[in-house]
């Protein structure tokens, strides 16, 4: 087996007590303390969450925006410098090769953001599909490092850190700006629900910004928070994770992500015709996100079942600390009735829920 | 990690501790919480129940995984710390005293001398 990869962050994860786990190929921090204490100070207050393991891709050049817009299946020609767009990307039969997240810094030079355990199959998809457009793709995922600060304290501790206009800076906007005297690319994105900002910086750069963000963070009861908190507060909010509510045979369509699916944009993309069809077709499953009312924890493949039998099975399961009940997401047949699954021997009713499972801030 | 030297120990990271009355308290370790992580559920049999050693009595489930108990010595459970349903938490806090899981009456004292010392456990752990 190869070597885990580890982030720049590794020996400071390791000083502030992260307790580490395999994860896609990264050894990266499970959580520091306890994963419902981080995830009940993000909801709360504040988190800062090392996620330099994701991929960074640039495109550039002339065609660049055009290339993207064929590439994925949100509509790119919408994006200015500045602004930020979340979207899948599909393959021909509508299958994701991965969701990611394009931050325009010009008019010609693009970032995108993808899952670390997807980054050399999404470089060499998207490299393959470069061919004829004027523009350049660059995998510059080492040159990268990414903090996360999310929580309803996120502008409060960051402030005294920049002279960047954070308050102004809306949700999915981005800029450069100098935190803590580190050179960053500044955006008002996030995986939790909450409001909050991710950093991207030099490698070199990221330890010393990360201990200043630490100590500014303790007036505010800012946490560490690790991958378990992450998981659980992408739930709560109903974000997908690539590999359970989206993947090679899960399309954007069943996943609940029509929002991101253009099927009417100017340009063609990749995997427009599959979508369409599906959508003409009639989804055969999707994705239901569900809650409980008990306490047990639905592990991801656990079978789902009506009173018929079989109708689908577990994508994600997690206790939410804010409801204090389990909460989930299940691949669905289409027409099912009431859904329950067995959990060591006793049924538990799933309830479908819309989400978020919690109430968010709403994002301006 | 605390191994706690009034307890005796099975393999499997439960503690069993005499009480005065001759009853005998279970739960399980220091080391095992640690290792679970964030416990979410605790599930115990009713009160009644004779179990065998080593008999699986429930489950306790963390935000990781959900892992069988069992039975570090042989006995009749007089009571079980039902405040678990609603804060299972505790057993992450204080996995020797507001954490305990059983009260048992054993079947046979003797059975002691086949669980770990505290010694043997702290070395099986480090």
């Amino acid at each position: 087996m190869p070597a885990l990869k580890r982030t720049p962050l590794f020996a400071f994860n390791q000083r502030h007590g992260a307790r580490f786990v395999d994860f896609g190929g990264w050894e990266m921090p499970v959580q520091y303390k306890s994963i419902l204490d981080e995830h009940r100070a993000v909801r709360q207050r504040a988190g800062l969450f090392d996620v330099s393991h994701m991929g960074e891709v640039e495109v550039t050049g002339p065609e660049a925006a055009r290339f993207l817009d064929h590439l994925v299946t949100n509509d790119v020609t919408k994006l200015f410098p500045g602004r930020v767009l979340y979207s899948t990307m599909c393959r021909p039969d509508g299958g994701v090769v991965d969701d990611l997240i394009i931050y325009c810094r010009g008019a010609q030079d693009f970032l995108v953001c993808v899952n670390a355990s997807n980054i050399d199959k999404d470089v060499a998809w998207i490299t393959a599909q470069v061919t004829g457009f004027d523009c350049r793709v660059r995998d510059l995922s080492d040159d990268f490092a990414l903090l996360a600060l999310q929580g309803p304290a996120a502008v409060a501790i960051l402030r005294p850190l920049t002279a960047a206009a954070l308050t102004t800076l809306k949700y999915y906007h981005c800029m450069p700006g100098t935190v803590a005297g580190a050179e960053c690319l500044v955006a008002r994105t996030g995986y939790t629900g909450e409001d909050g900002f991710e950093l991207f910086c030099r490698p070199a750069d990221v330890e010393r910004l990360a201990e200043t963000i630490l100590a500014a963070g303790q007036a505010h009861g800012m946490e560490l928070a690790g991958l378990g908190a992450r998981d659980s507060l992408r739930l709560e909010a109903g974000y997908p994770l690539y590999g359970h509510e989206i993947s090679d045979t899960i399309t954007p369509l069943q996943a609940g992500l029509g929002w991101v699916v253009k099927l009417d944009k100017a340009g063609d993309f990749i995997g427009r015709d599959a979508l369409r069809a599906q959508k003409t077709a009639g989804l055969p499953s999707k994705i239901v996100f569900f809650r409980t009312g008990d306490r047990r924890i639905v592990r991801a493949g656990t079978p789902v079942l009506d009173a018929s039998g079989p109708v689908g099975v577990v994508m994600s399961g997690t206790l939410s600390p804010i409801l204090n009940e389990s909460i989930g997401s299940a691949l669905v047949k289409t027409g099912a009735g009431e859904l329950s699954v067995d959990v060591r021997g006793t049924a538990l009713k799933l309830t479908p829920v819309k989400p978020p499972f919690v109430s968010l801030p709403a994002k301006l | 990690m605390i191994v706690r030297p009034d307890c005796s120990y099975a393999k499997s990271h439960e503690w069993a501790r005499r009480q005065p009355d001759g009853t005998v308290l279970v739960g399980i370790s220091d080391y095992a919480q640690n290792s679970l992580g964030d416990i979410t559920y605790v599930q115990l049999p009713k009160v009644g129940t004779v179990l065998a050693t080593g008999e699986s009595f429930g489950v306790v489930e963390s935000v990781k995984a959900a892992s069988d108990l069992y039975a570090p010595v042989a006995g009749t459970i007089l009571a079980i710390n039902a405040a678990l349903n609603q804060t299972p938490e505790t057993v992450n806090k204080a996995p020797y005293d507001g954490g305990w899981m059983l009260k048992l009456q054993p079947a046979n004292a003797a059975e002691f001398d086949g669980l770990l010392s505290p010694d043997a456990y702290a070395k099986q752990t480090s």
